[in-house]
């Protein structure tokens, strides 16, 4: 059963109406928290709420404020990592788009804690309602008194101001986000030092996630032992994640923590397309790895994914069914992280083609066994040496895959099949003798002229000049046209 | 615009709005008003929200329906956008899915007019936060 927090006013209110929030509790926790707690004791609560980050690393929220409050400096800045970039995933949209006024909330209450006068929201340029509702929503805010000068009354001031980012994927590492909002090139650098010490214009700086944001207020109003009741050992409270891929259901939901694979994507999801048979489901984006059937009770949280060889990530889960192809998966990752690698360490930027090449060579039927052992090195050298998370996370989709689908990667390799069928090099169309009546249906309608054959004689495909687009086997009225 | 100066301010203000939410839902007497949310995310847009909304606009005002028309963020229903939400006074608010001009239409005469069951309602399938036992 889902539980809404971090979207408990998403699809409630108006976006751009401050007056809807307000009446739905916004600025509240604020509130509270400027007047009641001194900053050391609103941290204690959100460390004692367990609340972890939910950009996907899952370092504690209240430890991480905790060391930006204590680094001593004339000013420090608070940041909102709005730079969602995993293919499939669009949680943090749909909370900017449905509910900003609880991100600059947070942000206030994180600027209170850690001691920061200024907050930044490092935000996709991709993203330009979420962009447009948050103008409007800190507008708002500045004319309420919510943000600005002497906060209700207590002497805070804070202000947010807006960053935006070019969509590089890489900007969602934080040293390379501090830098991009710098105007600097969005390259990572390595930690330490750690933002908590010197991060943007070399001043302490806390970077969460809006999710992560989105969670805070809720703690202070219905307290840190409300929170921690929900979810499990070491991972509390819920998490949103976008479904999309094979599944009836493609949308936001969120659910506690500790709530198994098979009730996110039978109950909840609505089980697969077309009543096709689940294969696996690839969370954490391209840093993440594959689950699969065996996988489909574990309780979701963050020790469990990594322990099943995959990572909770942001919150995009993409589910595949029997006719999706692992290893063309894992390509399709390579594909985007070769794309988004910033080139600047040569692991990441050289290995990651190399890996890429390797795949499209299995692909196209050309490898050998030989291939898996090379394949699965570079795979470990890339994740060891690279300087920043993309570099050490980008294998997991190939490791994954072929530590759960090891089979696939033999067929393809040794049989040079493509057991899905998937792989256009590894499948060839033909026309089954006993079926083909000669109506010459095919052969009218192929692209490349690849079908030969007289009217009421049986039909042939060259499959050298065969491209392989399936027009035959649609065209066909006598099923006499598959896949071998 | 007045400031929010105090905690106390903070919920006065609060407590006026919520009350006048109440009383946007039973203006002038018991004459209560039907409330459409339309969910006005990336998503929703992309998929016609936007033409949906102005027809619900302009059409509960031709038909002399009094409603108050908003927009919404993302519901979570990206598989069935346009997804809008209908409040008819006296009843539990409920989500249509898959709204194009057409569903519009019927929602407006058969179920905000006559009270009748349309098709396309999604269940809810959540708790939030204020009604967790549920």
């Amino acid at each position: 059963m889902q539980l809404r927090v971090a979207l408990r006013n998403c699809g409630f209110i108006d976006p751009e109406s401050i007056d809807d929030a307000i009446a739905r509790d916004a600025y509240a926790a604020l509130a509270k928290v400027l007047v009641e707690l001194k900053p050391a004791e609103a941290i204690e609560i959100l460390k004692e709420s367990g609340l972890r980050g939910r950009g996907g690393g899952g370092f504690p929220t209240g430890l991480k404020w905790e060391i930006a409050s204590k680094n001593e400096a004339d000013q420090k800045y608070v940041v909102c990592n709005a730079d969602e970039g995993d293919p499939g995933a669009f949680m943090d949209r749909s909370i900017l788009e449905g509910d900003p006024h609880t991100v600059l909330e947070a942000m206030a209450i994180n600027g209170y804690c850690i001691g920061a006068s200024k907050g930044l929201i490092y935000i996709r340029a991709e993203y330009p309602l979420a962009i447009e509702r948050l103008k409007i929503a800190i507008r708002q805010a500045r004319e309420y008194g919510l943000l600005g000068k002497d906060i209700f009354g207590s002497g805070f001031d804070f202000d947010i101001e807006l960053r935006y980012g070019a969509g590089a994927f890489v900007c969602g590492e934080e040293t390379a986000l501090i830098h991009s909002m710098e105007g600097e090139r969005g390259e990572p650098t390595f930690k330490p030092p750690f933002p908590a010490e010197s991060g943007f214009l070399g001043k302490p700086t806390n970077v969460n996630n809006v999710e992560s944001y989105a969670n805070i207020p809720v703690i202070y109003l219905k307290g840190a032992d409300w929170f921690h009741s929900i979810g499990t050992g070491k991972s509390k409270g819920t998490k949103v994640f976008a479904l999309a891929g094979k599944i009836n259901n493609v949308g936001l939901i969120e659910v506690p923590m500790g709530t198994t694979l098979r009730e996110v994507i039978f109950e909840i999801g609505g089980g697969i397309i077309d009543g096709k048979k689940f294969k696996a489901v690839q969370t954490g984006g391209p840093s993440g790895g594959c689950l699969t059937e065996k996988h489909l009770d574990i309780p979701i949280d963050y020790d469990n994914l990594i322990e099943s060889g995959s990572m909770m990530g942001s919150g995009g889960m993409i589910v595949m069914d029997e006719d999706d192809c692992m290893v063309s998966m894992a390509k399709f990752y390579l594909d985007f992280t070769v794309e988004e690698s910033c080139g600047k360490c040569s692991p990441c930027r050289i290995g990651n083609k190399r890996l890429y090449e390797m795949l499209d060579t299995i692909t196209k039927g050309k490898g050998s066994l030989e291939d898996l052992d090379r394949l699965r090195n570079l795979c470990e050298v890339v994740k060891d040496t690279s300087l920043c998370g993309l570099g050490q996370t980008s294998p997991n989709p190939i490791l994954s895959t072929m530590d759960n689908f090891h089979e696939e990667y033999i067929a393809h390799l040794s049989d040079k099949r493509c057991p899905s069928g998937q792989c256009k090099d590894l499948m060839n169309y033909v026309i089954d003798p006993e079926n083909c009546v000669g109506c010459t249906a095919c052969g009218r309608v192929c692209p490349v002229g690849a079908i030969t054959g007289e009217k009421k004689e049986i039909h042939s495909i060259d499959t050298a000049i065969c491209i392989k687009c399936g027009a035959c086997e649609e065209k066909c009225k006598f099923n006499a046209i598959s896949v071998k | 615009m007045t400031k929010v100066n105090s905690l106390s301010e903070l919920k006065a203000r609060r407590e006026s709005l919520q009350s006048r939410n109440k009383i946007r839902e039973t203006r002038d007497h018991n004459q209560s008003v039907v409330q459409v949310k339309v969910a006005m995310a990336t998503c929703g847009i992309a998929s016609g929200a936007r033409d949906v909304m102005n027809f619900f606009s302009d059409e509960l005002e031709k038909r002399r329906i009094e409603a108050l028309v908003t927009q919404t963020g993302c519901m979570g229903y990206c598989y069935a956008e346009p997804t809008i939400e209908v409040h008819v006074p006296g009843d539990e608010p409920v989500v249509f899915g898959y709204v194009d001009i057409q569903k519009a239409d019927e929602i407006i005469e058969r179920y905000i007019r006559r009270q009748e069951q349309v098709d396309g309602i999604i269940p809810v399938g959540y708790r939030t936060i204020d009604n967790e036992e549920d």
